[in-house]
């Protein structure tokens, strides 16, 4: 049992070490930091549901050259995204910037919060009267 | 009152299932380019039929062009391909390619074989270029108006359907630009 748990954690995550397989050397830690951070926060275009550092998609890698290759020249973390959003637009962002068309996705469970916060109260206050 | 809270559950199921309707008819899949209305991007590219030749972005000045990124090993470039001789021959378009991640001899051969509806052919091995277009799968074809600026993005094989409805009137409106 315990056996067939190892094997199916081996394959479950084989594809996380594959999709590192890429090796990339740093001139310092903060430099590897950087680049994590941008391929966990950069969405794949071809599957849309990875992020660059998890993608096996030939562009992801691609992508993931191009931020190694800004990174080592110096570049800063919003100029690299500057230049993928100039091209990908703000799809390839994971976290959507706020604008009048994103209002909604960004305060919407807020508005859901406070409509639900009525109800409550006018539910009690409801209760309260009958009683 | 009563009688709107019971009816309530059944608008919000309503509501909500007609949203998810509607989410089926989406195409998350098909990305709006931020470059629709500028320029083309700069590049010095070999062409295909002669890699000792660079072209720059110069090539596109003065006629309306449509730019369809391809590749050999891309299914759904094969299955637009006569669509795109039919396009050149019938249609007079002027048809450029960016062969994308691509092996030249292997593309020469491909070309040989389904025939050549391009102009012009960018080679883009590396890739890198494409990106400078926004580009995330193949085939994708760009409409580009006499001055250089990218009007349009097709995502996916153009077919009878794509060309008729959008592609040839916007065509015909960039022609008398």
């Amino acid at each position: 049992m315990k056996k067939s748990f190892v094997v199916l954690c081996l394959f479950l995550f084989s594809q996380l070490l594959f999709a590192a397989n890429d090796i990339y050397s740093f001139h310092s830690t903060q430099q590897q930091n950087q680049f994590e951070t941008l391929t966990t926060e950069l969405r794949c275009l071809v599957c849309q549901n990875q992020n660059l550092a998890e993608s096996n998609a030939p562009l992801a890698s691609d992508l993931r050259q191009q931020i190694y290759q800004k990174i080592l020249q110096g570049q800063s973390t919003q100029d690299i995204i500057n230049y993928l959003v100039a091209r990908y637009g703000d799809f390839i962002l994971y976290q959507p910037p706020l604008r009048v068309t994103t209002f909604l996705l960004w305060f919407g469970p807020l508005l859901f919060i406070v409509i639900a916060i009525i109800i409550l109260f006018r539910a009690i206050g409801s209760d309260r009267n009958i009683a | 009152m009563k009688k709107i809270r019971v009816l309530l559950p059944l608008v919000l199921f309503m509501l909500i299932a007609g949203l998810l309707f509607r989410g089926l008819k989406l195409h998350p899949e098909k990305i709006p380019s931020p470059l629709i209305g500028k320029s083309v991007p700069q590049f010095s590219l070999s062409t295909l039929d002669n890699p000792n030749r660079t072209l720059t972005q110069s090539i596109f000045t003065g006629h309306v062009t449509l730019l369809n990124v391809w590749a050999t090993w891309c299914e759904a470039c094969s299955i637009e391909h006569p669509f795109l001789m039919h396009l050149v021959k019938d249609e007079h378009i002027i048809i450029d390619g960016l062969d994308y991640r691509d092996d030249d001899e292997t593309a020469k051969k491909w070309l040989q074989q389904m025939g050549n509806p391009y102009q012009i052919i960018l080679t883009d091995p590396t890739g890198n270029a494409a990106i400078d277009w926004g580009v995330y799968g193949t085939p994708e074809t760009f409409i580009i108006d006499k001055n250089s600026h990218i009007r349009y993005r097709q995502i996916g094989a153009i077919d009878e359907t794509t060309w008729t409805t959008v592609l040839k009137p916007l065509v015909e409106q960039l022609e008398h630009e």
